[in-house]
């Protein structure tokens, strides 16, 4: 754990992990923090440009911008934490079992996610949608399975070398279980590029999420969700350009804090991808 | 190839028959008779048993057949060449500039190691990766079009003309033709989707060429190009940028499929008519032959260019062969 601080040695990593924070500090206290209900019109102020009264402006109904981005953050966190725990325990026991026991089970679940990878990520989603029908919790499990190959893989790749140490051929020789072995011996060997992924896939499914709820799939109205939000401003990007502008910010200030902890992680775990 | 394609019917069948609502009623209209509803049903071969429909289903998709669509009633095949051109001239236009300003950015930043454009191209990258790119694509908008008039919203070519070239790519008939007009106005109408497009795969060139020339530029063969006297320039992109290729052409590969996926939001948003629109509009309106027929073709798309790109793996490196 101590070796795992020191990750945060890498500046980029630990803006990475403050802006995570941030955003967790934002969606836990949303309540305390935001200045009005997310969902509270007043249609008499609607699309006011930033002021001092509304600091990031109001949408087409009145509402507060940063209130219901505060908001936003809630769902967005809620999002990134169903999916990629659905892809890390479907992909995860996946490519662990296809790595362990080889064979046919290993043909099969690859060329399956072979399958799954032929498709554009966004596409496959909006498919899944389709036959879910669109709703927030459905965009998390969409996102989620779309997640599962990449977690398959990895953690196949990484399994099928700790396989052959030999400390697993000396677990195997004392007659220890399968499921002993691989959630004891190889498991925690392989944590490294397994966190690494969680952290990268967090960041990918807010983007994923996003951009369902931008095409009308993912979260409906009148749901604070910042790709729904940008979806229903979009019609006045012309007269108030700042219900579009500020909820974009705060979906890509998240997924980048993500994406930066995670490459940290993996220049510590990796250094020769550095 | 082909257990794949086999692979990605399976799962679109199955996914597109599970889809809530009886297609035949869809087609016919909620207030229409059982006869009807029941000759439609025995016309789209749906009174048959799943695993006989996902037979006749292969066979179609083996004739380019994917049934017409509900809402235009044409062949969906005949759709989607009319917005595939469109698709690919925008994507390849993407993939061009993310590619030319992706290697430069990694060439110059392994090259010039811990300088300021090493840590920009590092920014641009972790940035471009991160960036929603239906809002890029907004704030484009918002600032090259209303703010600063320098660019269309949407469309491929102003209204008032009027074009037909052999291709259907504009910029290339328009070329062919001689039209420098149509020329000009296709470039300046492709110049923000390509532009927001393109940041997909730049992000990701950028950092592999960066990382692979790095690897490269320590090898004891640049040693010695650099000791026999060659000029840099010559070391540099003779020497070390052919052999960083392969990583960069293989991220080039996988990042066209994301290209494809940021189509469909990037036509979107410019109101572009290619194949991500088409299919955007088709979930809107349950569409099911286009969805399924847009989905299998961006799959097949997908699957000919992970072949291209091994393919082209043994013109940029001889030692590789296939048996």
């Amino acid at each position: 754990m101590r070796r795992l601080f020191k990750v945060f040695r890498n500046k980029a990593a630990l803006a990475g992990l403050l802006t995570i924070l941030f955003f967790i500090f934002i969606a836990v206290f949303a309540e305390f923090i935001a200045p009005y209900s997310p969902y509270e019109q007043n249609l008499a102020d609607r699309l006011q440009p930033p002021s001092k009264s509304h600091f990031l402006g109001t949408d087409d109904l009145g509402r507060d911008i940063l209130s219901r981005i505060i908001y936003g953050a809630r769902i967005s966190l809620a999002i990134g934490l169903i999916s990629v725990a659905l892809a890390l325990g479907i992909g995860v026991s996946a490519g662990l079992v296809s790595a362990y026991y080889g064979g046919i089970v290993d043909t099969l679940l690859m060329r399956l996610f072979d399958v799954m990878l032929a498709f554009p990520t966004i596409l496959l989603a909006m498919a899944i949608m389709a036959v879910l029908g669109p709703d927030l919790e459905n965009a998390m499990i969409a996102v989620g399975i779309v997640n599962i190959p990449t977690f398959a893989r990895i953690v196949r790749a990484s399994a099928l070398i700790v396989k052959e140490q030999e400390y697993v051929m000396a677990a195997q020789a004392l007659g220890q279980s399968n499921s002993k072995i691989i959630f004891r011996h190889i498991l925690p060997n392989i944590v490294g590029p397994i966190t690494v992924q969680v952290t990268l896939s967090y960041g990918g499914s807010i983007l994923n999420a996003a951009g369902l709820g931008f095409l009308g799939m993912g979260a409906q109205p009148p749901t604070p969700e910042w790709g729904a939000m940008l979806s229903q401003a979009r019609s006045f990007i012309i007269s108030a350009p700042w219900t579009v502008t500020f909820p974009g910010i705060a979906i890509f200030l998240s997924v980048l804090g993500f994406n930066i902890l995670g490459d940290g992680l993996r220049d510590f775990l990796d250094p020769r991808l550095r | 190839m082909i257990p794949v394609i086999i692979g990605v019917s399976a799962v679109v069948f199955f996914l597109i028959r599970s889809i809530p609502g009886d297609p035949a009623l869809i087609l016919l209209g909620e207030h229409s008779s059982e006869e009807a509803v029941a000759k439609i049903r025995e016309q789209l071969g749906l009174d048959k048993p799943k695993i006989v429909q996902f037979f006749y289903f292969l066979l179609n998709i083996a004739k380019g057949d994917f049934g017409r669509s509900f809402t235009t009633n044409e062949l969906v095949v005949t759709e989607i060449a009319k917005h595939f051109p469109a698709t690919i001239e925008l994507t390849i236009c993407s993939m061009i500039f993310g590619s030319i300003v992706g290697l430069v950015l990694g060439v110059t930043a392994a090259t010039y190691r811990n300088s300021i454009i090493d840590y920009l191209t590092t920014v641009v990258s972790v940035t471009g990766v991160s960036m929603p790119i239906f809002w890029l694509g907004l704030m484009a908008i918002i600032l090259f079009s209303i703010k600063l008039p320098l660019f269309p919203i949407s469309g491929r070519l102003d209204p008032t003309i009027t074009f037909r070239g052999r291709t259907g790519l504009i910029i290339l008939d328009s070329l062919l033709q001689g039209n420098l007009t149509v020329f000009k106005d296709a470039i300046h109408h492709i110049f923000l989707p390509a532009l927001c497009l393109g940041t997909i795969p730049l992000a990701s060139i950028a950092r592999m060429t960066r990382s692979s020339m790095l690897d490269v530029l320590n090898q004891d063969f640049i040693r010695t190009a650099k000791a026999k006297g060659l000029p840099s320039r010559k070391v540099i992109y003779t020497h070390a940028l052919r052999n960083a290729l392969i990583p960069v052409v293989t991220v080039m590969g996988l990042q066209f499929g994301s290209l494809l996926g940021g189509a469909v939001l990037t036509e979107t948003i410019f109101a572009w008519p290619g194949i991500g629109r088409l299919s955007v509009e088709a979930i809107d309106a349950r569409n099911y032959p286009v969805i399924q027929g847009c989905i299998i073709f961006f799959a097949f798309i997908f699957v000919i260019i992970n072949l291209l790109v091994d393919i082209l793996y043994a013109f940029i490196d001889p030692r590789i062969r296939y048996e």
